[in-house]
């Protein structure tokens, strides 16, 4: 205990370096990998026929049909049309619920007379399960591209919202009073102080938002939808084809955390400020 | 007649707490008035009513026979003990933040030649606090020291007529704070600056200001102890220092340090 000069060094102060880090993630991975081949292995002795596991060979096989070659109905190549939608309604979910939260998140953060007067509505809007509203959304806007992308967009908004408004009510009132005896108008104040503090906390509340936005773009895509990846995994669900669903499932999860780190290293590159604290 | 800074039967609440009452002062132009008073005395308050970021409950304030509104704008300066600086910004950007705001009303940046010009002025500001070659750190990269000088010339760049410090130096080391005096002294005489300083360490009060106030209460019920407010219960000039005339007058009893500009190497954050 007393030998501080060869003592163990305590967990919460390890220093974790970079290829390090990215090892001691694989780890896991690997072993929820090894996991599954273990158990598929373990069911294919018993009955070689088994869907609900399928083995790597099979979910290979299954598809570099809908990779790699044109379905004979449509004439697409169908994993990427469906790859192609979903992510073009959640890009729009998402572009246009940033831009809101954005627009309103700072007007209601800033001014307290807007925020009296919204502020209850935002936060009822925010607890109304969102899949609730998704019947009145396909009876408003039919059952095309804009109820799903409006479902994101009422699923995450709200509480990007709010995010940014908390954010920004939770500036100090010295930076604010600073900033006035510098002569700045509300306007500059919201130009030049507060947007830009605004941004990181933005870029976080994105991704943050990103999990429920596949959650509900892969629900209105399962109640209806002609194409996209929600879509086809719950229409090949119908004839058990694991050897679709998991590639699919794994295929999602890599466009989650693709967008995540992108999204991650742009707000350390652009707001260099802001993560630089920790020093 | 009436003074530069006049304050008549000024009443500060909160609610049914009376915080400040019957408040009058009169401050000549190139004071610099040390307000001390027991924590919760209204010290702070009172300097925001003066900074128009809240509106007195009664009385008047009035600046060179004008009465000031409530509304903060660039006649009064404000450095506070913290979060007076704008993280995002670089200490150039910080600096010329308020020469932006005053010539650029949409857009808040200049571009070309005005910036040129405003960059050059900002950069002398810089020097005159001592961070001449730091334009380009922001912030967290910087000591309390550097970021409440910067503070100082973020709000000097824009001639203040008045500049307002609560508590400037309350959260620094013993030996920035003295460099720091020996600063806004020099500030002072340099610019000619109407001050008033909130703190509360009676030396810094007594060795910077040439008058001193102390706000407490005079009265004092025990059953209610909002009932009554503070007020100025001492107002010392200390008449042993002249209003600023020139740099060169500063006593010398309070540059306990050596040289200029040696506060910048003591106190840099390492990034570990
Ligand atoms: N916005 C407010 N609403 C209600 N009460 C307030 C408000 N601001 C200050 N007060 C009260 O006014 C009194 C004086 O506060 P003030 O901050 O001016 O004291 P101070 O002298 O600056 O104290 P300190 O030395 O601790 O900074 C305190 O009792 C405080 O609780
Ligand atoms: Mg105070």
């Amino acid at each position: 205990m007393q030998d501080r000069g060869r003592s163990v060094v305590r967990w919460v102060d390890r220093r974790i370096g970079r290829t390090n880090g990215l090892l001691m993630g694989a780890v896991p991975i690997l072993l929820l990998v090894l996991l599954y081949l273990f158990f598929a292995a373990e069911r294919h002795a018993i009955n070689p026929a088994d869907k609900i596991l399928p083995l790597p060979g099979a979910m290979v096989d299954a598809m570099r049909a809908l990779v790699l070659e044109r379905d004979p109905l449509s004439g697409r190549y169908l994993f990427w049309a469906d790859t192609l939608a979903s992510l073009q309604r959640l890009g729009l979910g998402l572009a246009i619920s940033t831009a809101s939260a954005l627009l309103v998140g700072l007007v209601l953060g800033l001014l307290p007379p807007v925020r009296a007067t919204f502020g209850m509505l935002v936060t009822g809007i925010a607890v109304i399960p969102p899949i609730a509203l998704l019947p009145i959304l396909f009876i408003a806007f039919g059952l095309g591209e804009t109820a799903k992308v409006a479902l994101i967009v009422i699923g995450i908004a709200p509480f990007m919202i709010r995010d940014i408004a908390a954010h920004t009510a939770e500036l100090p009132r010295e930076q604010i009073v600073k900033a006035q005896t510098l002569g700045a108008s509300t306007w500059q104040l919201m130009l030049r102080v507060v947007l830009p503090q605004a941004m990181p906390r933005l870029f976080q509340a994105v991704r943050l938002a990103l999990g429920p936005a596949w959650v509900f773009l892969i629900s209105a895509e399962a109640i209806a939808a002609d194409i996209g990846l929600g879509y086809r995994i719950f229409l090949v669900r119908r004839y058990l084809a694991m050897d679709v669903i998991l590639p699919y499932v794994a295929w999602i999860a890599i466009l989650a955390a693709l967008t995540d780190i992108l999204l991650a290293w742009s707000s350390r590159r652009l707001f260099g400020w802001a993560h630089r604290s920790a020093a | 007649m009436s003074s530069f800074l006049s304050l008549r039967d000024v009443w500060v609440e909160y609610g049914d707490k009376i915080v400040l009452e019957r408040v009058n002062l009169e401050i000549d132009e190139g004071a610099f008035v040390s307000i001390i008073g027991p924590s919760g005395a209204g010290k702070s308050s009172l300097l925001r009513v003066v900074l128009g970021q809240d509106a007195p409950s009664r009385g008047r304030i009035e600046l060179d026979g004008m009465p000031l509104e409530p509304q903060c704008d660039s006649n009064r300066g404000v450095v506070f003990q913290r979060y007076s600086v704008f993280p995002h910004m670089t200490v150039l950007e910080n600096t010329l933040f308020g020469l932006e705001c005053a010539q650029a009303p949409f857009t808040a940046r200049l571009f070309g030649a005005a910036r040129r010009a405003a960059v050059a002025e900002a950069k002398d500001m810089l020097h005159a606090v001592g961070l001449g070659d730091n334009g380009s750190l922001y912030p967290a990269q910087m000591s309390g020291g550097m970021q409440q000088r910067l503070a100082l010339a973020q709000a000097l760049v824009k001639r203040p007529r008045i500049l307002l410090l609560d508590e400037p130096f309350g959260a620094l080391d013993p030996g920035i704070r003295s460099d720091m005096h020996r600063l806004i002294t020099d500030l002072w005489n340099a610019y000619s600056l109407t001050v008033i300083m909130v703190t509360h360490d009676i030396g810094e009060a007594f060795s910077l200001g040439n008058r001193v106030l102390t706000l407490d209460k005079l009265r004092h019920d025990p059953h209610a102890p909002n009932r009554y407010g503070a007020s100025v219960v001492y107002d010392l000039p200390l008449t042993r220092k002249d209003p600023p005339r020139g740099a060169a007058e500063l006593p010398a009893a309070r540059s306990t340090r050596k040289g200029k500009n040696n506060s910048i190497t003591i106190d840099k954050i390492d990034n570990t």
